[in-house]
């Protein structure tokens, strides 16, 4: 199953709701460029919500760290919302755990990033 | 043979399995009616094959690695952990090792005994010294976009070799079915 992405706006925050699986030559460009088509409508708030993400290999972690860090340099803020299992533990062995701001509520994740 | 599935030397040993006979049949069907069958004891088996340079081949090879980690008995926390680090080894060979070139192969094959699951995947590419792979987890490198797969491979499986093979690399991948017991 390849990665599905739906767009939805939220308090001026723009959420990416993903399905499916990021890995390298799927996933990973679908992501790559559903965070730059967002970045070029000028919104620098990005929520990605990974609740119905089934697989991530090391592209696809890969892919969320180039995404982070083109927001951040934008002066923008992207967070993670509603991790699995499965990307909670990838990512706390890659010690990116701590890099991303992970949340898994909605509602507070919103309330999260800077006005 | 461009852009063509070929397969090459394969051999199935098939073990007795209560995995669904649809499953072991997928497998099969990958082999294209190639497969020579023996049935071994109820331990052991082993496949291998070898596949072109393509994404498609790696999605095999994860599939493929995924039903040898069932069948040998690991639980389902251990399953998607060997998959996951043989889809990575099978990526290096493709992506790395020979650059998506169609005219070169990589092979995959994956021997099940008595007391653990080896994955070899070796690809017709320059080579891969891997002490010179930065590590992913330092500071500087945190926060780049790849470089962890090596690093998933071993966090996954109990031992892994890299051999040089003039050209290519060879990646030996092994779990074992039975871990040791503290104090044993």
């Amino acid at each position: 199953m390849s990665m599905k992405v739906q767009t939805r706006q939220v308090d001026g925050i723009t959420i990416l709701d993903l399905s499916g699986r990021i890995t390298l030559g799927e996933g990973s460009v679908t992501i790559r460029d559903a965070v730059r088509d967002v970045l070029a409508k000028g919104s620098n708030k990005i929520l990605l919500n990974l609740g119905n993400i089934t697989y991530i290999d090391s592209s696809g972690i890969g892919e969320l760290v180039s995404g982070f860090t083109t927001v951040r340099n934008s002066g923008g803020e992207l967070k993670l919302l509603n991790l699995t299992k499965k990307v909670h533990d990838l990512l706390q062995i890659t010690k990116l755990y701590t890099v991303f701001d992970v949340k898994d509520d909605e509602a507070s994740a919103i309330s999260s990033f800077s006005k | 043979m461009n852009g063509k599935k070929e397969l090459h030397a394969l051999t199935f040993e098939k073990s007795t399995s209560t995995l669904p006979s649809s499953r072991l049949s997928a497998v099969d069907d990958w082999h294209t009616g190639n497969a020579r069958t023996a049935l071994a004891d109820s331990t052991t088996s082993r496949v291998s094959f070898t596949l072109d340079s393509s994404l498609d081949s790696v999605n095999k090879i994860e599939q493929t690695a995924e039903l040898c980690a069932e069948r040998a008995g690991f639980d389902e926390d251990t399953v998607p952990h060997i998959a996951m680090a043989v889809r990575e080894a099978a990526v290096n060979a493709v992506l790395h090792g020979n650059s998506y070139d169609t005219n070169k192969h990589i092979t995959a094959s994956f021997e099940t005994t008595a007391d653990s699951l080896i994955i070899r995947v070796t690809d017709q590419g320059p080579g891969l010294d891997p002490d010179t792979l930065p590590d992913p987890l330092a500071p500087e490198n945190i926060l780049r976009g790849s470089g962890r797969g090596i690093f998933l491979i071993r966090a996954f499986m109990d031992e892994v070799h890299f051999r040089q093979l003039h050209p290519g690399t060879e990646l030996t991948l092994i779990k074992y079915r039975t871990p040791a017991q503290p104090g044993t």
